[in-house]
């Protein structure tokens, strides 16, 4: 941490990677936190707040509400794109999924069963890239994994019994869902955050903001 | 107001029945509730659960209108499960209408109210240990029972604090648009403009209370203490042992009566 | 490091040190060197951007890795690195919402104490011992947030003694606090010192305050580098009116007020009728109240008396709970009455001279609030548009909108940063912004919550200045009516304002009513 710089001023770029590049910072945890805790209201709205929808569109196409699954996969893959460091995914969207449950909803503790797999989802796809690619498209690809988790996840334990096409159709919608709302959102959410220098002591603020 | 003696380490305020139990022994009970349950979707199973927690609900010590407000997601959810269920659930017996690609047979119906059934036995005790539950008990139970690593057990507690102090924010956040002439329409886009704004105080507080905890010395690899004790006592093990107890009555009970409908079995 | 190490006083040593964070261009502090012996107490001085704030974190050790930013030369508490000595150092800082860790006032205190790897039964000792130092006489499973801000200030502090440490690092604990504030906490400071005899390095702009307690002045520079070292009375002396200039408040200079407005005031253009004011339950009143154009009203009153409700009220942002609030006539003339919500909430109330019944386009041209805290008042991500929010919210033409803006931008001093997003900008240059985004619309009054709260000297005179421009009019339609909530007794003074007087509404209804 006493690093003896030298006085040259370099190009702004990416500091070579050091040993402490995977070790999560009080900063990031506690951040971390702010996060989970921010998407659990989104959770808690939309707890509430899908079923409208929902009702809707479940009788157009069965499995189609899938596509409401989005704004319950955002936590994980926000998590990683503003924190950067491995297990962030899964920290974000299981606190937010804690979070959620113990305010209390109507899937309970399984909640918390649901925010592992859809955090494990976004997480695996960034440890594909070695957690060095934060790009759009590896964001929706994030967001892609995290809703194919939770389709899958869903179908086992909330709709046991349902058919071929039901089960399709509905992994299909949810993998979408988290591509668009979960991936490109929570790449715009970074960026505009980026923006208003609120994430200065981090990765994701340094790229957005130029040397002032 | 002068601070009363206490010789003795902090003990969390003792509430009425359950309340005064080991947060970690909640979250177990739940989890040991809803597990089992999970495995099986019939009538039985989930009926037999909700009349064996009927105790643990009135023993809870939460009042009836916080217990209304809090379950009102899961009395609006299980109609729902069971509307689900019932269109496009597993069919069989009779069927009794069908309309483009929803059919509702007896099986399914059947299928359909075991499934409300579910989600009330899972949810409502559930909701009711953790109304009681204080975040920072819970943290401590969690970092030194099942010996989560402090560093995250601590900061994330001190990150969530901060999103129930800031509805004085919220509040303010929302006449500000008035004032400047904002606030006559588009209210779910306001809406969104303000939790954007909310997001962005509260990262910034979030930042500089990580740098008041490390100055605090926070973080640092040496082993801490903790000053509040967290230890399950025989009550807290009773507590689980009653959750165990109450799913695996109710499995035995299904599957007596034969009604035991597996969830991973065959379509 | 483990255990409670080396206690007593703490030297401190910077040897040519420096940092520049990894998101500036500049560096935030150049070539510091001073030492400081166990036991002093220093007061550290200097323009704002001198790197004062930095240099503290550096002492306490929490400014980050290689990542976060470059250093050069050391920084030695005790001789040893001071990001390895974090403990020894007890760093408070400015804003008493983002110290409270926990939420029991006793768990708070402990937190330090447990980061150190102390025995439990120490820790609640050390707990008790220093709630009692620092005058905080609440039970310890008080929650921290119905604290006040003095009040957390000095749950900081205590929280921070209880560790022991063997210097104690100040950044600007008071900026945040009312004037009672300041003086609790500047007390608890006292006690703690005479208790433990720690090395105190403290940032402030007020200094009256605290020049009884220091015996040493370091003054930064801007280009980097200490400037001067000594006594205070010696600095002072030397460099008075250069602090002054720089922003702090030097005991025996004034900031030069602007002149008295020389119309006599106005019609008035909001009145209070035996208003009683809250959120939900009566906080305060009944009142008379009017504000007049071409004349500041200054609400003043103790903490926690209603000030800002009754600021909030007369600018139609809250409800009245009792009584009324009256726009004159010439004001309230065209002004469209909000639709079933508000009138719902009021039953009976679709009054049309009442700004609270108004849609929030009519109260924007009509009465301008500028709210306490300038971040939530930020609306849009560049000062440009942040700035022509109003304007198109009344359907201005282009080239008006444009034209406004422009005036503005040059009037507050803004246009260098229109491009800027608004949260990147410093508290002063969002104080402007908030008050420059209310006179696009061209309020007849406005109303300002708190508005030099938390300035250095340099701001609080900008803002001053503003305010008496308001007060006297900006425009070919006059002088404007003011409304300034404050604690602050300087501004009333400065700005010739009429005092009007909050008790707190501990007494029976009847008896919270105040002189004219």
């Amino acid at each position: 941490m006493n690093a003896a710089a030298s006085t040259t001023t370099g190009p702004t770029g990416h500091r070579p990677a050091t040993t402490g590049r995977f070790r999560w910072r009080v900063v990031d945890i506690v951040i971390a936190s702010v996060i989970g805790v921010a998407c659990a209201a989104v959770f808690l709205l939309w707890n509430v707040g899908y079923e409208a929808p929902s009702s809707l569109l479940t009788p157009l196409l069965p499995g189609v509400q899938g596509l409401l699954a989005g704004p319950w996969l955002i936590a994980g893959v926000l998590g990683a794109l503003i924190i950067r460091k491995p297990g962030a995914a899964i920290y974000t969207e299981l606190l937010a999924a804690v979070i959620s449950a113990l305010v209390g909803n109507q899937w309970g503790p399984l909640t918390i069963v649901s925010g592992i797999v859809q955090g494990l989802g976004a997480e695996l796809v960034f440890l594909l890239f070695l957690y060095a690619s934060w790009r759009l498209p590896v964001a929706m690809l994030a967001g892609a994994g995290a809703g194919l988790a939770c389709g899958i996840n869903d179908r086992v334990l909330w709709y046991p019994g349902a058919d071929t096409l039901f089960t399709s159709v509905y992994i299909a919608s949810t993998t979408v869902s988290g591509a668009v709302i979960a991936g490109l959102g929570a790449w715009l959410i970074t960026r505009a955050l980026a923006r208003t220098g609120a994430l200065s002591r981090f990765a994701a603020g340094r790229e957005a903001a130029t040397r002032v | 107001m002068s601070a009363p003696a206490r010789s003795a380490p902090q003990d969390p305020p003792a509430g009425r029945g359950v309340a005064s139990l080991n947060p970690v022994a909640k979250l177990a009970a739940a989890l040991l509730i809803a597990l089992p349950l999970v495995v099986t979707i019939d009538p039985v199973s989930a009926g037999v659960a909700l009349v064996l927690e009927l105790p643990l609900l009135l023993a809870s010590g939460v009042g009836w209108r916080r217990f209304w407000l809090r379950t009102l997601p899961l009395w609006l959810a299980a109609p729902a499960a069971a509307v689900t269920i019932a269109l496009y659930g597993q069919q069989s017996g009779d069927v009794l209408f069908s309309w483009a690609l929803a059919t509702v047979s007896e099986g399914s119906l059947g299928l359909g109210l075991a499934a409300a059934l579910r989600v009330l036995a899972i949810g409502l005790p559930a909701v009711v240990l953790f109304i009681t539950v204080d975040p920072t008990d819970l943290a401590d139970g969690l970092a030194q029972i099942l010996r989560l690593p402090a560093r995250f057990v601590v900061g994330g507690l001190a990150g969530m604090r901060m999103l129930g102090l800031l509805a004085e924010d919220w509040r303010s956040l929302g006449l500000a648009r008035r004032a400047r002439g904002v606030a006559d329409s588009g209210r779910l886009r306001r809406a969104a403009g303000m939790a954007f704004a909310l997001f962005v105080l509260a990262i910034r507080r979030g930042s500089s209370l990580a740098t008041a905890m490390e100055s605090r010395a926070f973080g640092a690899p040496s082993p801490r203490t903790w000053a509040r004790a967290s230890r399950l006592g025989a009550g807290d093990v009773g507590l689980m042992a009653a959750g165990l107890a109450i799913s695996l009555i109710a499995l035995a009970a299904s599957v007596s009566v034969g009604a035991f409908h597996p969830v991973f079995g065959p379509a | 490091m483990a255990g409670p190490g080396p206690s007593g006083p703490a030297t401190l040593e910077a040897r040519e040190w420096g940092w520049r964070y990894a998101t500036r261009r500049a560096w935030a502090v150049r070539e510091a060197t001073f030492r400081i012996e166990a036991g002093e107490r220093v007061l550290l001085l200097g323009p704002s951007g001198s790197g004062k704030s930095t240099l503290l974190q550096g002492l306490a050790g929490v400014l980050g890795g290689a990542d976060e930013g470059e250093q050069l030369g050391a920084v030695h508490v005790d001789g040893r690195p001071a990001a390895a000595a974090r403990g020894r150092t007890g760093l408070v800082l400015q804003d008493p919402d983002s110290q409270t860790i926990l939420a029991r006032v006793g768990d708070d205190v402990a937190f330090g104490c447990e980061n150190l790897g102390i025995p439990r039964g120490e820790i609640w000792l050390r707990v008790r011992a220093a709630l009692d130092a620092v005058g905080l006489d609440v039970a310890l499973d008080r929650a921290t947030s119905a604290l006040s801000g003095g009040q957390k200030q000095r749950l900081a502090l205590a929280g921070v003694m209880a560790m022991r440490p063997g210097a104690l690092l100040l950044d600007e604990p008071t900026a945040n606090l009312d004037p009672d504030g300041v003086s609790e906490v500047r007390d608890a400071v006292a006690r703690v010192l005479d208790a433990t005899g720690a090395t105190l390095v403290v940032i402030e702009h007020r200094i009256g305050a605290w020049l009884p307690l220091v015996d040493r002045v370091i003054v930064l520079g801007e280009g980097g580098g200490v400037v001067a070292d000594g006594t205070p009375a010696a600095v002072l002396e030397e460099r008075g009116a250069e602090l002054a200039a720089a922003g702090v408040w030097v005991p025996g200079i004034r900031a030069a007020y602007p002149p008295p407005p020389v119309a006599a005031p106005g019609p008035a253009l909001v009145t209070g009728d035996a208003l009683v004011v809250g959120r939900g339950r009566a906080a305060a009143g009944p009142l008379d109240l009017e504000i007049r154009a071409g004349e500041v009203l200054g609400v003043v009153g103790a903490n926690g008396a209603g000030k800002s409700t009754l600021g909030l009220t007369v600018a139609g942002l809250l409800p009245a709970v009792g009584g009324t609030v009256a726009a004159a006539p010439q004001l309230a003339a065209g002004a469209a009455v909000a639709g079933s919500r508000w009138r719902r909430a009021r039953r009976g109330l679709a009054n049309r001279a009442d700004p609270a019944a108004w849609t929030s386009a009519a109260l924007l041209t009509r009465i301008g609030a500028v709210l306490q805290e300038p971040e939530h008042q930020i609306l849009r991500t560049t000062v440009r548009d942040e700035l022509e929010v109003g304007p198109r919210a009344l359907g201005l033409a282009e080239s008006e909108v444009t034209a406004r803006v422009d005036d503005l931008l040059a009037r507050l001093r803004l246009d260098r940063l229109a491009a800027a997003n608004p949260y990147t900008l410093s508290g002063g240059e969002k104080r402007r912004l908030t008050v420059a985004a209310v006179l696009a619309a061209r309020p007849r009054v406005v109303v300002l919550d708190e508005p030099t709260f938390g300035q250095d000297a340099r701001t609080w005179a900008e803002l001053v200045a503003i305010i008496a421009a308001l007060r006297d009019g900006v425009d070919d339609r006059g002088p404007l009516a003011v409304a300034a909530i404050t604690h602050d007794e300087a501004v009333l003074d400065a700005l010739s304002a009429r005092r009007f007087e909050l008790r707190a509404a501990a007494a029976p209804a009847g008896s919270g009513g105040v002189r004219r």
